[in-house]
């Protein structure tokens, strides 16, 4: 390669570079508004054109959480923390123990076990939401954390098994094996050998089930109420327009995204390993 | 994410099963059964419930006059123009959003595959999209950006000394298609990227040697190895997207031609309380899933098959 040819690919290399950066910005632009127009004052937020170098105030934050008469959104935060860990929490109870018969110690035909749990994933949530909700109508559960649990455990729990069936299958035979052959029971092996190998992978996991169960709208706006409304619900209050309230729904769409872009980032090199079902690693 | 290719447990197939081993098949199925099980109860047996109501003319406000009606539910869904309507726009809504999406992320994993300072940084940006709860991107979407009066699209158009057209009333559906194309590219990019970090590097440096130029390698030997990544992506994108609720519900309410199924099927159970009705629609969205559902199954399938050969 001549001499030009390798300086040509550098200049272009500077220039790609770049672009991805530009690129990066843009997609980024609407969040960081965001963030901008939540510290702004509701007067300042809403000028025309918008006003870039406003002063700073917490006053959108004040409003969001209650101090300026509205409801406050605290019961709605811990209704999700609450359905959002439990679910997440029984999603891994049930999905460890079968992702160890689908990886280290198989069942016959594990790749249609797991390929069932696959297509459930595919069976859209409103196929069975009318059933659920008169279910729920007739027993009594309805505007109740615990049925959600239920459901989100149920949205996750495929991808909780085909993720961790994944991570297991990284552990190698070879040293199970060995520390059985050693005499280590299998608590012992479970502990002090698949543990460490499979734990980065469970956590990551935990992670994004955490995330799709904090997100869902659809079963919360149906079967919760006043008592059980989950971070989305209470958002639904916001769509449509009362006066000056920019400032207000961007500290709120923050504060409720918060806990979702913490947990992303954290699972993020294992992010496109959960999203594709483990197809893709 | 890298050298994940550790050798998977091949279970030597027991040729012989004496009597005990039917007792210790089932020990070894035992920790399955409790995933297995809840899955097929809360799952499954809701959607029986939903077919079995889908042939009885059933409104909740009337529930002495329920009576089955075989499948003129499915008649009335079909021949309704607004439910019709919705079908259509349940297609386009997902086809756009996927297909722009799908490019948009090919694009940004092709640049981000390459080294560049800052690399991690503008990842770490680019994914942030997907990690906004849909609700608030939505809220986000409708009152921040396409606000007609303060807005920060118009509020930079007025910079550039361009109209102030009002996005949501007159363009609606592209509205709630750019929120959802602005929060699935980072999905589709992610995706790609890995795909793009599993090509052999010593073929499309033995293709360099031999002469060929960025477009000839891309062409020929980056596209065919993306493609059952591309197929991942464009499907499993579908799967989701084909059911979105939350951007029709924030972004327009179903309103001005963007009602899509789930949300008609939503609206029509607990706004008309038409539960045949409403259950006929939730059929017909399975059966488009079913549709998606089948080829995005036999994608991952070569892929996991694929994975499972090479260990």
């Amino acid at each position: 390669m001549s001499l030009i040819a390798v300086r040509a690919r550098k200049h272009r290399g500077l220039g790609l570079g770049l672009a991805a950066w530009l690129v990066g910005i843009a997609f980024f632009l609407p969040i960081a508004w965001m963030a901008l127009t939540s510290f702004h004052s509701e007067a300042d937020a809403a000028t025309s054109p918008p006003s870039f170098a406003a002063s700073l105030t917490l006053d959108g934050y004040r409003e969001f959480f209650g101090t300026g008469g509205g409801a406050s959104p605290w019961p709605a935060l811990v209704n999700s923390a609450v359905a959002s860990v439990a679910s997440t929490v029984l999603v891994l109870l049930l999905a460890l123990p079968a992702a160890y018969a689908l990886s280290i110690r198989r069942v016959r035909k594990w790749t249609d076990v797991l390929f069932f749990f696959l297509s459930t994933k595919m069976l859209p949530v409103v196929a069975g939401l009318l059933p659920v909700y008169l279910f729920a109508k007739n027993t009594g559960t309805l505007d109740n954390i615990w049925l959600l649990v239920v459901l989100y455990t149920s949205m996750n729990l495929p991808i909780a098994v085909w993720m961790m069936q994944s991570f297991l299958a990284e552990v190698p035979v070879a040293v199970i094996e060995a520390a059985q052959i050693d005499g280590a029971r299998l608590p012992t092996v479970l502990a002090r050998v698949v543990a460490p190998i499979a734990l980065p992978g469970i956590a990551a996991t935990a992670l994004i089930c955490f995330i799709f169960s904090w997100n869902e709208l659809l079963f919360a706006r149906v079967l919760t109420g006043v008592v059980a409304e989950t971070a989305p619900v209470f958002l639904t209050g916001f769509i449509t327009s009362q006066g000056l309230f920019l400032a207000k729904v961007c500290a709120a769409s923050l504060v409720i995204s918060l806990p979702v872009l913490a947990a992303g980032f954290a699972a993020q090199d294992k992010l496109v390993q959960g999203l594709s079902l483990g197809a893709v690693k | 994410m890298t050298a994940t290719t550790a050798p998977l447990t091949t279970a030597p197939e027991r040729a012989t099963r004496p009597p005990s081993a039917r007792l210790r098949a089932w020990a070894t199925r035992a920790p399955l059964m409790p995933a297995l099980l809840f899955m097929i109860a809360v799952t499954q047996l809701p959607f029986v419930a939903t077919l079995v109501i889908s042939f009885f003319d059933w409104n909740a406000l009337y529930p002495q006059a329920r009576r089955f009606t075989g499948l003129d539910n499915y008649r009335q869904v079909l021949t309704d123009a607004d439910l019709r309507h919705s079908v259509w726009t349940t297609v386009l809504l997902t086809a756009t959003v996927v297909l722009a999406s799908l490019v948009l992320g090919l694009v940004l994993a092709l640049l981000l595959d390459r080294r560049f300072p800052g690399r991690g940084v503008v990842r770490t940006l680019l994914i942030a999209p997907f990690l906004v709860v849909p609700v608030a991107a939505a809220l986000l979407w409708k009152h921040v950006l396409y606000n007609p009066e303060y807005g920060l699209f118009n509020g930079l158009l007025h910079y550039a000394g361009g109209p102030r057209p009002d996005w949501i009333s007159g363009t609606p559906l592209l509205a709630v298609e750019a929120s959802l194309v602005w929060q699935w590219t980072p999905f589709m990019m992610l995706i790609l990227l890995a795909g793009l970090q599993s090509r052999d590097p010593e073929q499309i440096e033995a293709a360099r040697v031999d002469g060929a130029n960025d477009w000839q390698v891309f062409r020929h030997l980056t596209l065919p190895h993306l493609r059952r990544y591309l197929e991942l992506g464009a499907l499993l994108g579908s799967v989701h997207v084909v059911q979105n609720f939350d951007a029709v519900f924030t972004i327009t309410s179903g309103g001005l031609g963007t009602a899509n199924l789930p949300y008609t099927v939503y609206q029509s159970f607990y706004q008309a309380h038409e539960n045949g009705l409403a259950s006929a629609a939730g059929v017909l969205v399975v059966i488009g899933s079913i549709v998606i559902a089948t080829f995005a199954l036999r994608v991952v399938s070569s892929l996991f098959r694929e994975e499972v050969s090479r260990a």
